[in-house]
């Protein structure tokens, strides 16, 4: 039996259905590269077992008209999963086992997945590296001392060094596509609402949104076509017909405008970026689509509005967590406020701690018009800014990152150097718009480098045909050697 | 129930130096009348075993949503009709964070900056006069779950079947003046929403209940004082036992010259006494911004006015129809609109029976009865037909007074019918004058003495004859025949 | 803005996070740097905008009253640290 597991999701599913390989011979593959991985710390919680079950469910009687016939999935440890402990990378979650299975994997069981195991993720996915885990730092493949980025650093680097075919992760500010970026692989973050959120551990509930992380473009129209769907458990998705993403997928982009943002020409601005970026331009034009210079003025205030509004809504959406219902209580403590306090002190790491601070901080009284209310205003601008431009362009093409990988270590002591790493990403999520990151590149040290394309509400295939386009005539080489085995 | 004969209004608190004026605003709760929660699918009704109405959404997983529900939305705008209040076509809803061992999601959704239903008013009849009482706003909001702090020494438990629950949070503006305002104003409330069908009013039940501000000033001064919030006060009783306490102790304080701090304070129902609640002060930053897990709420007009238009008749308006077409006077109108079953009880009697007498024995047997058997209308052992069919041979001159009220103690005793009841014991009234000549006739024969005397002059003696009458009929004789034939026997 | 210690442990009591000396000390540094940073929103003026009250153009869908869940306590409980049969436990609260 060949090792297929460094092929990309569409060639394995095409293996399956020419019964080239068995979906329980396939599980024991991905089963074998994860044990032979433990040095990257990529997973929390695995469930071979369970998937070994599935996997011969299906062999026993197999439906391979599903979009993921037969395909084991790990996912970004956000996602309940029934009956499979669900930590959010939080020691306050701990020992949490949801009873009930988030939307969005439910539907990627529905079409013929199961589950491998639970990937780690930064606390709450608040982070950017990966470093805030109550489980540790997740290694990326790329290099031995580098960050995978984050939050969904362990997605990232799990498919980057083939422990599951495909992985899902969130994004609330560029948790998909800076790690994606980091590991040379595709992330999508959806237009806010076409994925549900029901289910899903909250952490900003207006820009939180699940994508799919996927080697190649087509893999990501796949997930995206499987996981995506209107839910009404969930009062923020959008009802609309389903979009067959991956039967729609074409490469021809002739006459499409894109719109090169000045104001991602930011300061300190690596070269190799800047380089990146127009060797992007080039491709693009030559394929036929029309480059247009555009302005998003109000581009420099969306990280600072981010970081109003993401740990306002944090502070609430984490008040839950008090150790009466489900997981970490403290043991110290004389009365129930003691014990709230204690609980939540023991319970959430410093990240989580600082955003809880600053969230609850920002909507006290006599400081909520000053932050809270002067950042939704400034979000309305921002929005507005792509509104503007959207009438002349079909889709935006920015750097995904301000530089590849960086070091474990290298900006913990400064938060605010590592919310940085967030600029490019960010205000997709403040405009609730689609944008998909792909690998275009590597600087001089060897590391992956990535390009962002941003698109108009609800036109995810627009900017998907744009990025497949882009990857059939980009000759990015990602071959990672498995230094860890 | 009004009762009162002062026709002055005349609550002041007097001091040392001083008379002063008692401020008091009400935020009542009212329990949304629907079958599930506000944002879950659990059901609200009442008295379920611990915990098994409760969904992972009202116990605040991580991951779950609230989505709204519709009737609820659809009662809080017919409450706001109802208090003839501004309908907010936009509304957003905003959580309102603190923590507490009953509040899973460490938030309230609640409405704080755009409420649902803007301002409105409500009328009361007070003896001195009818009053309004303005209301500022009426907000839709999740209940809390319960803490139990007597079933364990050392510990507290924690039910959230009441977790979620819709509820609406009706405020007053400060326009109440005495314990007997607030108490008619909480009776109009509950009748108003009861007559809507959006609240039971059930207060014994929680499904009502009000938070009081209370603030005193020296009469003539126009400046309102430093108001102190009671929490969750849960009857009416309770809510005038706590303005009295309080508004003495705030006189007290400014008498010695103190001051009054602006806190909230709890009623202790044992004491008879309101006292600071110190844990309630440092949680008092509830952090407000609008709960993005949900958009705001728009209602379309159309839904609006059709809610308009299948809103039931409401008690004002019925009071104004009963004086005018059943010629009831204001008292007997409050009285018979105050409960809607009340109302309809009423109605269906007085459509086929003498309006004005059915008022009369309503309200005077028939509560009477019911007051005693501690009953509410809908349980009475008497139907409205039967009671109908009392009224009418009480009318026809089938029956007296005195008898109806014996027909009256026998229908609730046994439920027969009041005809039925009549047949079989042989109660119709003696009207047939040769029948009553003939017994008449008897009568004056045996007494013959007391005759003469009567001719003589003594005419009180007319009133003895009347009671040998009844006596020898036991108690059918018609009492108009008995005087006209009586009157005539004497002359000759 | 500066944030001193005395406003962490202040917005520390509102969050429910107990905090040693050391932490807030190291918390009040970092919360001011992250101020300084988002502080430059001050630079725009926004007083003719509209705060966005959602990303999202669609009216809020509701559902239609029905009994569709609860009596699931088994599941409601599993999870506590601390209960019996049919409650939730926790500390004694003094009102």
């Amino acid at each position: 039996m060949n090792d297929i597991t460094n092929q990309s999701l569409d060639e394995i599913i095409k293996k399956i259905k020419s019964k080239e390989i068995s979906s329980v011979e396939l599980t024991k593959l991905f089963i074998k590269n994860i044990e032979n991985a433990k040095k990257l710390n990529t997973f929390v919680t695995t469930a071979f077992e369970q998937a070994l079950d599935n996997a011969k469910k299906f062999d026993d009687n197999p439906n391979f008209d599903q979009l993921l016939p037969g395909i084991p999935l790990a996912v970004k440890d956000l996602f309940c999963t029934s009956n499979i402990r669900t930590t959010a990378g939080s020691n306050i979650l701990n020992n949490f086992v949801p009873t009930y299975e988030s939307t969005v994997t439910k539907n990627l069981w529905d079409n013929g997945a199961f589950l491998l195991g639970k990937l780690n993720c930064d606390e709450f996915a608040m982070g950017s590296s990966n470093e805030t885990s109550h489980f540790g730092n997740v290694i990326n493949p790329v290099g031995d001392k580098l960050v995978p980025g984050g939050s969904s650093g362990g997605s990232s680097s799990a498919l980057a060094a083939d422990l599951t075919p495909a992985t899902i992760g969130t994004d609330t500010g560029g948790s998909i596509r800076q790690p994606a970026s980091f590991t040379g692989t595709v992330g999508l973050k959806p237009t806010y609402g076409l994925c549900s959120r029901w289910g899903i551990v909250a952490f900003a509930s207006s820009l939180d949104q699940a994508g799919p992380m996927t080697k190649t473009v087509t893999d990501c129209s796949l997930m995206l076509e499987a996981m995506s769907g209107f839910d009404e458990k969930d009062s923020t998705s959008i009802k609309k017909e389903k979009e067959k993403y991956s039967k729609n997928l074409k490469d021809n982009i002739k006459g499409l405008k894109i719109g090169i943002p000045k104001e991602y020409r930011v300061n300190n601005m690596p070269k190799e970026i800047d380089k990146l970026w127009e060797n992007g331009k080039k491709i693009l034009k030559d394929l036929g689509a029309k480059i247009i210079d555009i302005s998003l003025p109000h581009t420099k205030y969306a990280l600072p509005t981010y970081y109003i509004v993401a740990p306002a809504e944090a502070s609430s959406n984490l008040a839950r967590y008090d150790g009466v219902r489900y997981g970490h209580r403290s043991k110290k403590g004389k009365d129930l406020i003691e014990m709230y306090e204690n609980t939540r002190s023991e319970g959430f790491g410093d990240e989580v701690k600082r955003r809880i601070l600053i969230g609850t901080y920002v909507l006290s009284s006599g400081y909520y018009d000053a932050y809270y209310l002067k950042a939704q205003k400034v979000r309305q601008l921002i929005k507005k800014d792509f509104d503007d431009n959207f009438t002349k362009v079909d889709a935006i093409l920015t750097p995904s990152t301000p530089s590849s990988a960086f070091k474990i270590g290298e900006k913990t002591d400064n938060p605010v150097s590592m919310y940085l790493n967030d600029i490019f990403t960010v205000p997709a999520n403040l405009a609730g718009l689609p944008a998909i990151a792909f690998p275009a590149g590597l600087d001089n040290k060897g590391y992956p480098l990535g390009l962002q394309l941003i698109g108009k509400v609800l036109d995810e295939q627009k900017i998907l045909n744009i990025a497949y386009a882009f990857e059939k005539n980009c000759k990015f080489n990602n071959e990672i050697k498995k230094w860890w085995v | 129930m009004v009762g009162m004969s002062k026709d002055k209004f005349d609550y002041f608190i007097k001091g040392d130096k001083d008379n002063y004026e008692v401020i008091i605003g009400l935020e009542v709760h009212a329990q949304v009348l629907s079958k599930s929660k506000l944002f879950s699918g659990s059901s609200t009704k009442f008295g379920g075993e611990p915990n098994k109405q409760v969904s992972l959404i009202d116990s605040a997983f991580p991951g779950m949503l609230p989505v709204i529900n519709e009737e609820c939305v659809k009662q809080a705008v017919r409450t706001g009709l109802g208090l003839n209040a501004k309908i907010n076509n936009y509304s957003v809803f905003d959580r309102k964070n603190y923590f507490y061992a009953d509040l899973p999601q460490g938030y309230q959704i609640s409405q704080y900056k755009n409420p649902i239903v803007g301002e409105g008013k409500v009328l009361l009849d007070m003896p001195y006069g009818s009053k309004q009482i303005g209301i500022e706003r009426l907000h839709l909001e999740q209940d809390a779950g319960k803490s139990i702090h007597d079933l364990d020494p050392s510990n507290t438990y924690v039910d959230l079947n009441r977790s979620g629950i819709a509820l609406m949070e009706i405020v007053s503006k400060p326009d109440l003046r005495s314990p007997d305002e607030v108490n008619a104003y909480i009776k109009k409330l509950r009748s108003i929403m009861r007559y809507l069908g959006t609240c039971d009013g059930n207060m014994q039940e929680g499904s009502l209940r009000a938070d009081v501000n209370v603030s005193v000033r020296k009469i003539g001064d126009k400046k309102f004082g430093t108001r102190c919030e009671i929490k969750n006060v849960n009857s009416i009783k309770f809510m005038q036992m706590a303005i009295e306490y309080e508004a003495a102790r705030q006189v007290e304080l400014l008498e010695s010259g103190k001051q009054i701090d602006q806190e909230t304070r709890l009623f202790d129902t044992k004491k008879n006494e309101t006292r600071s609640m110190r844990s309630k002060e440092d949680a008092h930053d509830y952090r407000y911004f609008p709960d993005p897990d949900l958009l705001p709420l728009k209602l379309e007009p159309s839904l609006v006015d059709d809610l308009k238009k299948s809103l039931p008749e409401l008690p004002d308006k019925k009071k104004e129809r009963f004086i005018k077409d059943y010629g009831l006077n204001i008292y007997e109108a409050n009285v018979l609109v105050s409960e809607k079953e009340i109302s309809n009880y009423y109605e269906e009697v007085a459509k086929i029976s003498d309006k004005k007498l059915t008022a009369t024995w309503m309200m005077g047997d028939l509560f009477a009865m019911l007051n005693e058997k501690n009953l509410n209308i809908s349980e009475s052992p008497i139907s409205a037909k039967d009671f109908a069919e009392l009224i009418q041979s009480i009318k026809s001159g089938e029956i007296s007074g005195r008898i109806a009220k014996e027909v009256f103690e026998i229908m609730v005793e046994s439920g027969d019918n009041p005809k039925k009841i009549i047949e079989s014991k042989g109660m119709k009234q003696q009207s047939d004058p040769k029948e009553l000549e003939k017994l008449i006739n008897e009568i004056l024969k045996k007494d013959k003495g007391k005759v003469d005397q009567y001719k003589a002059g003594k005419e009180k003696l007319f009133g003895f004859f009347v009671g040998q009458v009844m006596k020898a009929s036991g108690g059918k004789a018609n009492p108009q025949l008995t005087n006209e034939i009586l009157k005539k026997f004497l002359k000759k | 803005m500066v944030i001193d210690k005395e406003k962490i442990i202040h917005v520390s009591k509102l969050a429910r996070i107990s905090l040693d000396k050391k932490k807030s000390e190291a918390l009040a540094k970092d919360l001011s740097s992250i101020f300084k940073f988002i502080e430059q929103l001050n630079e725009l003026n926004t007083d003719k905008i509209e705060p966005l009250s959602s990303i999202l153009n669609e009216p809020l869908r509701s559902r239609q009253d029905l009994i569709s869940d609860g009596k699931i306590r088994d599941k409601v409980l599993k999870n506590s640290p601390k209960k019996n049969e049919e409650f939730f436990v926790v500390p004694k609260v003094i009102e």
